[in-house]
């Protein structure tokens, strides 16, 4: 059976769309990485830049009102990896509007798509069924040193 | 002492500035994300404000920081520059460190092992 047709191994989680929760978000995307087998130093990117992608919605896709929704689905399959699908009920954008700063450009603000795409193995926006904007993200389990 | 965060929020940051003349010396203690950044950025307009002549920054008890946070240091740390003023960090643990490295502002802030090799610069 492919991976993407267990639902098993699926985790799903919905939470509002408050900054506030964000921890709990990040506790369970280190959990995961954990059973995937990252290193500490790994694991920490891996909730970053998911924790990063999350932020971006909150900011970008619902302007930081927090009565919005936002889906996480993660799963964890040996042979393709950590995938996580965030799924928001904002308007539809285009993905090619995306863009970080040059890092060059040293001014707050603008890493969090830097950082997202500098972690993750796989960065595909789309749109979601219904309207708003899904991201999907994955990231490569690690050989084993055994 | 600050206290950010509403009670029962799963992260509440605590911010403690003391008096360690010439520096104000910033200790966090929590996750700095975006929940929270946007009271540890009027904390240190504030201290950049008084033209504080340095200010260290001791991240010893910060186990996380995301880009809302280093945003938040980067500002302070144009702030401080304008004037001839400087931003130190301290005690950086490991995610912290590595958040700097990915964002490559790891060469553009100054940051030490010890807050008082901090202190000290």
């Amino acid at each position: 059976m492919g991976c993407d047709a267990d639902q098993n191994n699926v985790i799903r989680l919905s939470v509002p769309s408050d900054a506030a929760v964000m921890a709990v978000v990040r506790a369970l995307v280190d959990k995961m990485a954990s059973l995937a087998g990252f290193d500490e130093n790994q694991r920490s990117r891996i909730v970053l830049a998911i924790d990063e992608a999350c932020t971006n919605i909150i900011r970008h896709q619902y302007e930081g009102r927090t009565d919005g929704r936002l889906d996480i689905e993660t799963r964890l399959c040996m042979d393709e990896g950590l995938e996580f699908v965030l799924r928001d009920y904002g308007p539809t954008r285009d993905p090619a509007l995306f863009r970080g700063r040059d890092l060059a450009d040293v001014r707050p603000g603008g890493l969090g798509i830097h950082i997202i795409r500098e972690v993750m193995d796989s960065v595909e926006y789309g749109d979601a069924p219904g309207g708003g904007m899904q991201l999907r993200l994955r990231k490569a389990i690690p050989a084993s040193t055994d | 002492m600050t206290r950010v965060g509403r009670a029962g929020e799963p992260n509440r940051l605590k911010i403690a500035v003391e008096d360690r003349a010439p520096a104000s010396l910033v200790h966090l203690e929590g996750d700095v994300d975006l929940n929270v950044s946007p009271v540890l950025r009027k904390q240190l307009k504030d201290l950049v404000a008084s033209r504080a002549a340095m200010i260290v920054v001791d991240m010893s008890d910060v186990p996380y920081i995301d880009s809302s946070g280093v945003a938040t240091l980067v500002e302070c740390l144009q702030g401080v520059s304008r004037y001839g003023g400087k931003l130190h960090l301290a005690s950086l643990r490991q995610q912290t460190r590595s958040v700097f490295e990915i964002s490559r502002l790891d060469s553009v802030f100054s940051i030490f092992p010890t807050v008082e090799e901090a202190l000290k610069a």
